[in-house]
């Protein structure tokens, strides 16, 4: 049979058009569906966490338990979750002395003397899952985003690696991971807290002093923490729409 | 990574010990702004008329060609994972102001620079086809896209074109790298980055470090081919130079004295290191040697009458005190962004590899690797004229 040019065309038309939606099919089927729990919809949730800074001992569980659940590198540069212990003297208050060996790791050696006058007290840090996210909105790739529930994830199979993210967070909650060299922070223990569980920190928190907090469900006592403390967010400043809530945090905080 | 421990003075954030962009990140706002620099001095004769700079004109837009196709490299050699990197171009995240910088260097790239080289080529092209046979033939033959048509209306038009391109290519070569700019001003989470100023300061000390470098380049291959320099043509590049150099050196004090006036939250940290682990890089090398010393010398020779000779030298050692100057700043801006902590209260240090990724070595390599290419494009495309043009006239 001879083909005209006008058929040619037409089939050839045909075959490029749907070899086009064809991979672009297959490359959906390929990615997947996400990893869901039963009964878990996105837009049921909206996570924060809460920190209660006058409960906080400064024994680093929750860096160990975050490190063991989320295989974290355990060497001193990389933390989803760190502790701070600051040191101010009431003369000098802008400028605190902060110390956290291993990110508090193995807690915290003795270096106060009580009753001198200052205050000290420990800072848990953690990603603030911000709801204007500097971090992903310089992601060249969006391979960081802002889930529908309200946490900040990253994509690694997607990461170029750039490291603008890490640049862009005013808290330093990112790091890049030498295993894999793309970036990685706190996903607020996702795999956890979708299966109906609360995050790995909070879980080992001898003393309750962090909470993770649905501020979707009326019935979640986060929002009796908020009410009835007095609650501030890291660098308010930036106007990141930080989620980690904290009580009793002090000016000096940085 | 223990010995930077080490190097920490103060408190760091624990993720921030390590510095997150390295001296290929230097590199790449300084190639970036060589391009646009040479891009503008090019322009100059194009579109403004400035005759007095057309024997560099050639030669600035085979600099800036050179330069821009070694800008991407040290990004790419940077990225952790650089076989993702075209996933920027498929998948462009809109508010990620790095996102466009592949668009903008690719609109730049083949939609100015080399159809304005092109078109200002077209002629030669076209003789060299002619005039040669082989595989050089049909190099030129491809190069010329199989048109032989340099009657004088094609070359009217070719001029028309050019000059359209050129208009065009100014506020291109502005976008790329003020672009350039905004990656760092916009980082609010960075005060020695953010600043609506950073674009402006980044775009006039391009034009300084193009115009230096070209400046440079002139003089470089008049001396290999024992030409005599234009004079003339050397005397307005180094004013325009003075020009740039002063507008810039303006806006970057307007910076510093504006952070020293307010001295806001971030001021008592900042001050601190430009006082310590940037004085060297800062202080002495950007502002006194770099940019003070350069300005007087260029200045002198607008009051003070030498000769040819004399004129000559000092152009050239302003010249390359002034690259010295420039890459400074990429380098304060870049690192000394990186050295202090974003909670104020610490200072971190950082440790240059050699023979590393993203080592010293690399970037030696990609700063030669311009002037490898610029004398390949010198070859292909010689931008001086032709001692026999008259005997090759006949042809055309």
């Amino acid at each position: 049979m001879a083909v005209d040019r006008r058929i040619f065309l037409q089939e050839t038309g045909k075959f490029l058009i749907l070899t086009g939606v064809a991979s672009v099919a297959f490359e959906h089927v390929l990615a997947g569906t996400a990893e869901a729990a039963e009964n878990y919809h996105l837009t049921d949730h909206w996570w924060a966490m809460a920190i209660d800074i006058d409960k906080c001992i400064g024994c680093g569980g929750c860096v160990r338990a975050c490190k063991a659940e989320n295989h974290v590198p355990l060497e001193p540069f990389y933390f989803r979750t760190w502790v701070e212990r600051y040191h101010v003297k009431p003369e000098d208050m802008e400028h605190p002395e902060v110390d956290s060996p291993d990110g508090g790791y193995d807690g915290f050696p003795e270096r106060y003397a009580q009753g001198d006058g200052t205050k000290n007290f420990f800072v848990p840090k953690l990603c603030n899952h911000c709801a204007h996210s500097p971090c992903v909105q310089v992601c060249p790739v969006g391979a960081t985003f802002e889930s529908p529930d309200g946490v900040v994830l990253v994509d690694k199979s997607y990461c170029l690696g750039c490291r603008y993210c890490v640049q862009a967070c005013p808290y330093g909650c990112r790091f890049i991971d030498p295993r894999t060299n793309t970036v990685d922070k706190c996903t607020l223990c996702y795999h956890r807290i979708t299966k109906g569980l609360t995050t790995a920190c909070c879980e080992v928190c001898p003393m309750g002093a962090r909470r993770l907090g649905d501020l979707k469900d009326p019935k979640d006592p986060i929002h009796a923490f908020l009410r009835d403390h007095k609650i501030q967010v890291l660098k308010p400043q930036m106007a990141t729409g930080a989620k980690v809530y904290y009580n009793d945090l002090d000016g000096s905080v940085r | 990574m223990e010995a930077i421990l080490h190097g920490v003075q103060g408190y760091m954030y624990p993720n921030e010990l390590e510095l997150q962009w390295s001296i290929l990140i230097v590199l790449y706002p300084f190639i970036t702004g060589l391009v646009a620099g040479a891009f503008i001095l090019a322009s100059l004769e194009r579109v403004f008329k400035v005759e007095a700079v057309k024997p560099t004109y050639r030669l600035a837009l085979l600099t800036a060609l050179a330069f821009l196709i070694v800008a991407p490299l040290p990004l790419q050699m940077h990225l952790g994972h650089p076989e993702r990197a075209f996933e920027m171009f498929l998948t462009p995240h809109t508010t990620s102001a790095m996102a466009m910088f592949g668009f903008v260097y690719l609109w730049y790239l083949m939609a100015v620079l080399v159809v304005e080289i092109w078109l200002e080529y077209r002629k030669d092209i076209v003789l060299a086809w002619r005039g040669s046979r082989g595989a050089r033939r049909l190099f030129y033959g491809i190069l010329a896209l199989g048109s032989d048509n340099i009657s004088p209306r094609a070359l009217a038009i070719d001029e028309k074109v050019g000059k359209a391109v050129t208009i065009v290519g100014i506020p291109s070569a502005f976008l790329l790298h003020g672009y350039v700019g905004f990656i760092f001003g916009s980082v609010k989470a960075n005060p020695w980055w953010s600043s609506p100023l950073m674009p402006v300061v980044f775009l006039f000390s391009a034009m300084v470090s193009g115009i230096a470098l070209v400046l440079l380049m002139y003089v470089f291959f008049s001396w290999l081919r024992r030409t005599a320099v234009d004079m003339l043509c050397l005397d307005t590049v180094a004013k325009y130079l003075l020009y740039a150099f002063l507008i810039d050196f303006s806006l970057e004090m307007l910076d510093l004295v504006h952070r020293i006036y307010e001295a806001d939250e971030s001021f008592r940290a900042l001050d601190f290191m430009v006082h310590t682990r940037l004085y060297v890089s800062q202080i002495v090398i950007q502002i006194y040697i770099g940019t003070l010393v350069p300005l007087g010398l260029l200045a002198l020779t607008q009051f003070a009458r030498f000769g040819e000779k004399a004129r000559k030298g000092i152009y050239t050692f302003a010249a390359c005190l002034t690259l010295v100057g420039i890459f400074a700043m990429r380098w304060n801006v870049v690192i000394g962004g990186q050295l202090f902590s974003k909670s104020f209260l610490g200072y971190t240090t950082y440790k240059m590899g050699f023979a590393t990724r993203e080592g010293l070595l690399p970037a030696i390599v990609l700063m030669i690797l311009p002037f490898v290419l610029l004398w390949g494009l010198l070859k292909l495309l010689p931008p001086w004229e032709k001692e026999g043009a008259a005997e090759v006239q006949p042809l055309a």
